[in-house]
């Protein structure tokens, strides 16, 4: 037992919680954005296989997976807008519409796919970003070596985290997107634009998810396979309620699951004696707990999943 | 208003008429449009569209074979589809019907190996029963833990379906109690007695979508004739409401999850039952998500689903032909049933646009008269 702990228990599993962290944090400020909005975005699992397609795609089109991670963050802005779209114009049922953009993911990669390379299944090997050592960081104690084997998105997702919680808790925009998601009425009697607000809150929110799913396809991996993100869209969403739809908590939330993810692996190529099947549940089993025991009542944006009709 | 009431009587018929068609109208404008966006598809990928569509539709309904395996394809998604329904209509957002089918489907495999020699309907009664328990069962910890503690119902039946995933592939691995022997990761099959026969030759339909067509008819009764079901819809309809006139909303919402995680249970059963005859690891390719396109399409009501089931079917069977013959790739119809998701999500309607338009001309019309009137009186 001691012993497994020992094995467990390097710097090794923090690089590797914050590898499998990566598109967790991504997802859920992605989510994040979207829901103080007020619109409810299930679709951040189909928004993430866009991404991790589109960057894969044109990774392997062009041998540069900086333009991939361009075109996956576009393409998942594009599921964002349409999202967007159909929740703020049309006032459709928000869940409905996340889970219909989920379905709508699943499908088009497989057909663009045997389109274009034969193999509805998978791409080939496409180039990646390679993890890189930061100078300086490097040499502080302890955490220092998860500074020294960093993959670039990973990076790029901290100042995102950082970014974020400046821009909703110090800016005038962030201001009026937690407006939006309380009391629209208010912003729109204050001259703002409500649906504005919400669709540029939206888009960005897909923007982000296709970032994390272009994490999966170019860093993690180095090829697009159908389903990659594997529930990890929701996780995502998990992990934005369990960090009460604020950027640091939604990081530490994502950290959380990205540590029970990488204990599951870490776990596995130890050999505990315990089914694989079991400690592929671990993450899920530790949500539903999380979510019922330590959380409490989260409070939603009063706004969340209410359609804005301008009288 | 005013104008509404000194309309004569047949225009009020004539519209009366205009909206029922419309009602049915809407529904298929928008699996219209899907088929012409995912035409566009088609055609970008290359393929022949004509021949494409064509393969699809004869693929479904062009011979008995094919009839019988649309509705095949048709039966478990009716189930999901109805278990979304009574969900949706109670206030419930249930997309954990994937985990109650895997859940009702094991425990139907299970059960169904265990009673060598009962008689057939006793029999299969007990498999589905086992099925409806199981998946009830499943829905029930989500149900408890959102009247309990608040804990949102989306987040925990989508982490349950995970759980159930792997769980019932532990149940069927190498050192899991349900492989008994079977060399595939899979329980064995179960007695002959239960499962179905072909009831048309050359076909392999079976009594299964019939018997899913009865209990829908059930749910009808349920969710629309018997108080418990009133009070359901009720609290589906406005929380707030139902609770002034004193309806429990919790144990109501309780037992619509059950009730909801049974029909799914069910579902799982039934496919044991009438195609597999036994349980296997990853046994649901997405029957719980294209249950929701299912009852949205058929305004998530039991007799609008038995259709827009039927045509899911066939569109999934249809596709395996089209893929052989025109080499579009079978998941075109997830994009499919995505698309007419958003149109039906949407509320998109021929009739709404139309006597908006109307409207509008209307407004502009008076608007112009009022101002020359103004203009007049000046």
């Amino acid at each position: 037992m001691i012993q497994i702990i020992l094995q467990i228990a390097t710097v090794n599993i923090l690089i590797a919680t914050l590898g499998m962290a990566t598109p967790l944090i991504l997802g859920s400020i992605s989510g994040m954005y979207s829901e103080l909005s007020g619109i409810i975005n299930l679709g951040i699992e189909g928004m993430m296989i866009m991404g991790a397609f589109g960057a894969g795609i044109i990774s392997l089109a062009t041998g540069n997976p900086w333009l991939g991670v361009l075109f996956g963050i576009f393409l998942g802005g594009c599921m964002g807008l349409i999202h967007a779209l159909l929740c703020i114009k049309f006032r459709a049922n928000q869940s409905v519409v996340g889970v219909g953009i989920n379905i709508l993911a699943g499908g088009i990669p497989a057909v663009m796919l045997q389109y274009y390379w034969g193999n509805p299944g998978r791409t080939p090997q496409v180039a990646s970003i390679k993890n890189i050592s930061i100078p300086l960081l490097n040499k502080i104690p302890a955490i220092g070596a998860v500074f020294g084997d960093i993959n670039p998105l990973t990076l790029i997702a901290l100042f995102i985290v950082a970014g974020s919680h400046l821009l909703i808790y110090y800016t005038p925009f962030g201001l009026r997107v937690r407006a939006v998601g309380h009391h629209p009425k208010a912003v729109d009697t204050s001259g703002k634009n409500v649906f504005f607000i919400r669709y540029v809150s939206v888009i960005i929110s897909g923007l982000l998810a296709g970032l994390g799913g272009s994490y999966l396809s170019v860093a993690q991996l180095s090829m697009f396979v159908n389903e990659m993100t594997a529930g990890r869209g929701f996780i995502a969403l998990a992990a934005m309620i369990f960090g009460k739809r604020t950027p640091l908590g939604c990081f530490g939330a994502a950290l959380l699951f990205g540590f029970a993810d990488a204990l599951q692996m870490t776990l596995q190529a130890v050999g505990v004696p315990i089914a694989s099947d079991f400690l592929l549940m671990i993450p899920y089993v530790l949500t539903m707990i999380a979510l019922a025991g330590f959380v409490g009542k989260t409070v939603d944006p009063v706004a969340l999943g209410k359609p804005y009709v301008k009288s | 208003m005013i104008n509404k009431e000194k309309q004569p009587l047949y225009h009020k018929f004539r519209n009366s008429l205009i909206q029922s068609v419309g009602k049915m109208a809407d529904p298929i404008i928008a699996i219209i449009m899907a088929l012409l966006v995912g035409s566009i598809i088609i055609a970008i990928t290359g393929d022949d569209v004509l021949l494409a569509i064509t393969s699809l539709v004869l693929g479904a309904f062009g011979n008995m074979r094919s009839l019988g395996q649309s509705f095949l394809a048709a039966t478990p998604i009716l189930f999901t589809g109805l278990a979304f329904a009574v969900a949706y209509r109670s206030g419930i957002f249930n997309i954990g019907a994937e985990g109650q089918f895997l859940v009702g489907a094991i425990a139907g495999a299970y059960v169904g190996t265990l009673f060598i020699g009962l008689p057939s309907y006793l029999y299969i009664t007990m498999v589905l029963l086992a099925g409806a328990i199981f998946g009830a069962l499943w829905a029930f910890l989500p149900a408890i833990l959102k009247i309990k503690l608040g804990v949102h119902e989306v987040i925990n039946v989508i982490m349950l379906n995970k759980i159930a995933l792997y769980f019932t592939n532990w149940l069927v691995s190498s050192s899991g109690p349900f492989r008994m022997g079977s060399t595939l990761p899979a329980t064995p099959f179960v007695c002959p007695s239960v499962r179905f026969q072909p009831i048309f030759p050359n076909s392999p339909m079976n009594v299964g979508y019939f018997i899913g067509m009865v209990i829908a008819y059930v749910i009808y009764l349920i969710m629309w004739k018997t108080k418990g079901g009133f009070q359901m819809r009720a609290v589906g309809h406005n929380l707030y409401a139902a609770k002034f006139s004193g309806i429990y909303a919790e144990r109501s919402m309780v037992k619509a999850f059950m009730l909801s995680g049974a029909l799914a249970g069910i579902g799982g059963a039934m496919e044991i039952c009438s195609v597999f005859g036994r349980f296997y690891a990853g046994f649901s390719p997405g029957y719980g998500f294209e249950g929701i396109a299912v009852s949205l399409l058929g305004n998530n009501h039991p007799a609008g689903i038995i259709i827009s089931s039927i045509l899911f079917g066939a569109l999934k069977t249809g596709a395996m032909r089209m893929q052989i013959l025109a080499g579009t790739n079978v998941n075109l119809v997830k994009v499919l049933q995505a698309l007419i998701i958003f149109f039906v999500a949407s509320r998109w309607s021929l009739v709404k646009v139309i006597s908006n338009y109307k409207e509008k001309k209307r407004r502009l019309k008076t608007s112009d008269s009022s101002l020359s009137k103004e203009g007049g009186n000046k």
